[in-house]
């Protein structure tokens, strides 16, 4: 482990370097973000992500941003494991029949301010299981939703570039 | 157990004649006396069951005996069944569902003689037909709902399709647990991470846990109702969205299928880079939870190079195919479009950067006893379970069960291949990351082998017109284990009817007996050492 931990101190990190912010998040999030909360948040967001019926696709995706590669939390972003402690919830989809009820509750226990991001193609629609009895269909149906990242699934790099955005815009000055 | 009568199936199906186009297998439409016989076979281990699924007046089950192919036979459902004396049903039938309004007695509810009272493996399908169907077991001894949460407003939705009230979700009969000391901790769906969602209901005595019950369904998305009567090209997307990762095995299975119900094979070059495709899956996959393994062992080194070992091959397989889950490349008659031109090259050139640093991780992994002592000896599983499970992947062949469909059911490109299957018998936590360790190295051998002899040719046949309903069978081997797809073609070509079973459906009730008396602070442990899919098995 010894030599291992030492290549590591001196090898070149394999971190990418920041992207931009998505123009079309920041787009949509100048509609959706109020001054509301704003100034709350010195450049940090807390995720809280809930799979609502997704394939796992995405999920596997929204891993990735946590790998040495992408590193989101460079970014004042990172995942808690309760939505007690969130200020994001990232959700896929498509939302299912059986998931709504769990889904309704993570939200009604994030604390105000909140913001809502759909991932996926199914999670910002229905995606391939439009027309299911079993599936209530895309996030907004279920709640008020601030940011779709749409891809299916979407690059650990757009869900990255959408979320800079997000956090670039809620921790503005007002 | 005393010696198995194997032949005891083949000499009950030697009676049936097969049905018309069924491929590569044949498959049987049996009566129930027959039905109950070979329930009874598989309840003493005469063979494999592979799936069991409804369909319109009908169910079928898929079964393997060994030598012999792998056939599917089928009954038809009757309002009338002359039923056994049996056990009684437990818990007592839901309202709409046997004893309350519409019984099973006469009221046009179909029924069929439940597999599952001789053969336990078969209880969960048998409640996911009934709640699809509506189709009622027959002495069965579980008649609970199983996808079914009460949400969807209808009964039986492949079925009758009758309106159904909505029930409160909690309202669930888990089974009971009797002791001093007992108490009970909920989990789930919505569980501490970035995982799908499911109800994990633990009876813990202090740390120990008593008992395990699972509760799924969440993230049931109607996909066998969504495949009926679907277009080749729209079932073929859904079907590679049944669980995103194993997409290119569902979608490898799903071609399987539908080209031998048309009675094609793919060109080699499009069998072969089909093999590429499903080896970096799994790799990539079983990279992803080595690490994940170690890190819920509070080992975090190994998930941070795993994580980025991971993302070199999601990398390359994005430059050789154009997606990093390469989601809907493979399609029935070949593979959508061909591996880039330097595809082969940045395949070859990410295995080559990952090998040896790989096995600095595998061997760190071996000398560290800290973390071997969280692994080894955690969440076991008896051979015998896994066995009469028939459980499939890491799971299975941690405990000592020698299969693999890449071999044992040969399909191409790895027809004629001689790979090594690596076998443990220690049943825990340890054996199944080691079972993936191997792998990992099988499969960038295997890939190696392939790029450099990759075969030129078409990469895409075109599919034939066919004239009838045929229907087509397949198994694939995924990262978990073998998927099947089972079809039937309509006389249009498109697709009636497709039922996908993943591998997960015998191995959630297996990871049940694996966190019995290990303590609750192992479950993250043993639940990632499995890695079992809830949409695959939701569907």
């Amino acid at each position: 482990m010894r030599t291992l931990l030492l290549k590591s101190l001196f090898a070149a990190p394999v971190t990418i370097g920041a992207p931009n912010a998505d123009d079309a998040a920041l787009k949509e999030l100048g509609r959706a973000l109020a001054a509301r909360g704003r100034r709350l948040f010195g450049r940090s967001l807390t995720i809280r992500e809930i799979d609502a019926g997704s394939c796992n696709g995405c999920e596997l995706e929204i891993h990735a941003l946590n790998n040495s590669v992408y590193d989101i939390e460079r970014f004042g972003l990172k995942f808690a494991a309760s939505p007690r402690h969130a200020d994001v919830l990232l959700v896929t989809g498509p939302v299912t029949h059986n998931m709504k009820i769990a889904l309704e509750r993570a939200y009604a226990a994030t604390p105000d301010p909140k913001w809502v991001v759909a991932v996926g193609d199914c999670g910002c629609g229905c995606g391939v299981f439009e027309g299911s009895y079993a599936v209530i269909g895309a996030v907004d149906k279920v709640l008020p939703v601030d940011l779709h990242i749409r891809g299916c699934p979407p690059r650990p790099i757009d869900l990255l570039r959408g979320l800079i955005a997000l956090v670039d815009q809620a921790t503005a000055k007002a | 157990m005393t010696a198995v009568d194997t032949a005891g199936i083949a000499t009950i199906l030697a009676c049936f004649a097969p049905v018309g186009f069924h491929a590569p297998w044949q498959r049987f439409d049996v009566d129930a006396e027959a039905w109950t016989a070979i329930a009874k076979s598989l309840g003493d281990g005469a063979a494999d069951l592979l799936g069991l699924w409804g369909d319109v007046g009908a169910v079928h089950m898929a079964l393997r005996a060994p030598p012999a192919d792998p056939c599917v036979v089928s009954v038809a459902v009757t309002p009338t069944l002359p039923s056994p004396a049996g056990p009684l049903p437990f818990p007592p039938p839901l309202a709409g569902e046997g004893g309350v309004g519409a019984s099973g007695g006469g009221t046009g509810r179909g029924r069929f003689p439940s597999v599952g009272r001789f053969h336990p493996p078969a209880i969960r399908l048998e409640r996911t037909i009934c709640d699809l169907y509506g189709h009622v077991p027959a002495d069965a001894p579980d008649r609970r709902a199983w996808l079914d949460h009460g949400q969807w407003g209808l009964h039986a939705p492949l079925g009758a399709e009758t309106p159904a009230p909505h029930r409160d979700p909690t309202d669930y009969e888990f089974l009971a647990v009797h002791g001093h000391g007992l108490h009970q901790i909920p989990v789930g769906p919505v569980h501490a991470g970035i995982i799908e969602p499911g109800h994990f209901r633990f009876t813990a005595n202090g740390e120990t846990v008593a008992r395990l019950e699972e509760r799924l369904g969440y993230v049931h998305k109607g996909v066998d109702a969504l495949l009926t009567d679907a277009g080749l090209a729209k079932a073929a997307r859904i079907v590679a969205r049944i669980s995103g990762d194993s997409t290119v095995a569902l979608s490898f299975a799903f071609s399987l299928a539908v080209e031998a119900a048309l009675g094609i094979e793919a060109p080699r070059r499009a069998a072969i880079l089909r093999g590429v495709m499903a080896e970096l899956e799994r790799i990539a996959n079983h990279l992803g939870d080595i690490g994940a393994v170690c890190n819920d062992a509070a080992f975090a080194l190994i998930h941070a190079h795993c994580g980025i070992f991971r993302e070199r091959v999601l990398a390359a397989s994005d430059a050789a195919f154009g997606h990093r889950l390469m989601m809907d490349r493979i399609v029935p008659g070949g593979v959508a479009q061909d591996i880039a031109a330097d595809g082969g090259a940045a395949i070859l050139a990410a295995l080559d950067d990952i090998a040896p640093r790989f096995e600095e991780i595998a061997a760190l992994y071996d000398d560290t006893p800290s973390l071997q002592d969280r692994t080894c000896a955690t969440g076991y599983v008896a051979g015998d379970l896994v066995k009469r499970w028939a459980a499939g992947g890491h799971v299975g062949r941690a405990s000592g069960r020698n299969f693999d469909a890449r071999r044992d059911l040969a399909y191409p490109p790895y027809r004629g291949l001689s790979f090594a299957v690596p076998l443990y018998a220690t049943g825990d936590v340890d054996a199944r990351v080691r079972v993936r360790i191997d792998e990992v190295r099988a499969s960038m051998r295997m890939i190696k082998d392939w790029l450099v002899h990759l075969p030129s040719g078409p990469a895409l046949t075109p599919l034939p017109q066919v004239s009838g309903p045929r229907e087509g069978i397949a198994i694939t081997e995924a990262f978990r284990g073998d998927v099947l797809v089972w079809l039937r073609l309509g006389a249009d070509g498109q697709v009636a009817r497709c039922h996908v079973r993943d591998a997960s459906w015998f191995q959630w009730p297996l990871l049940e007996a694996a966190i019995e008396n290990n303590i609750v602070a192992d479950f993250p442990l043993c639940n990632k050492s499995f890695n079992c899919s809830y949409s695959g098995h939701d569907l």
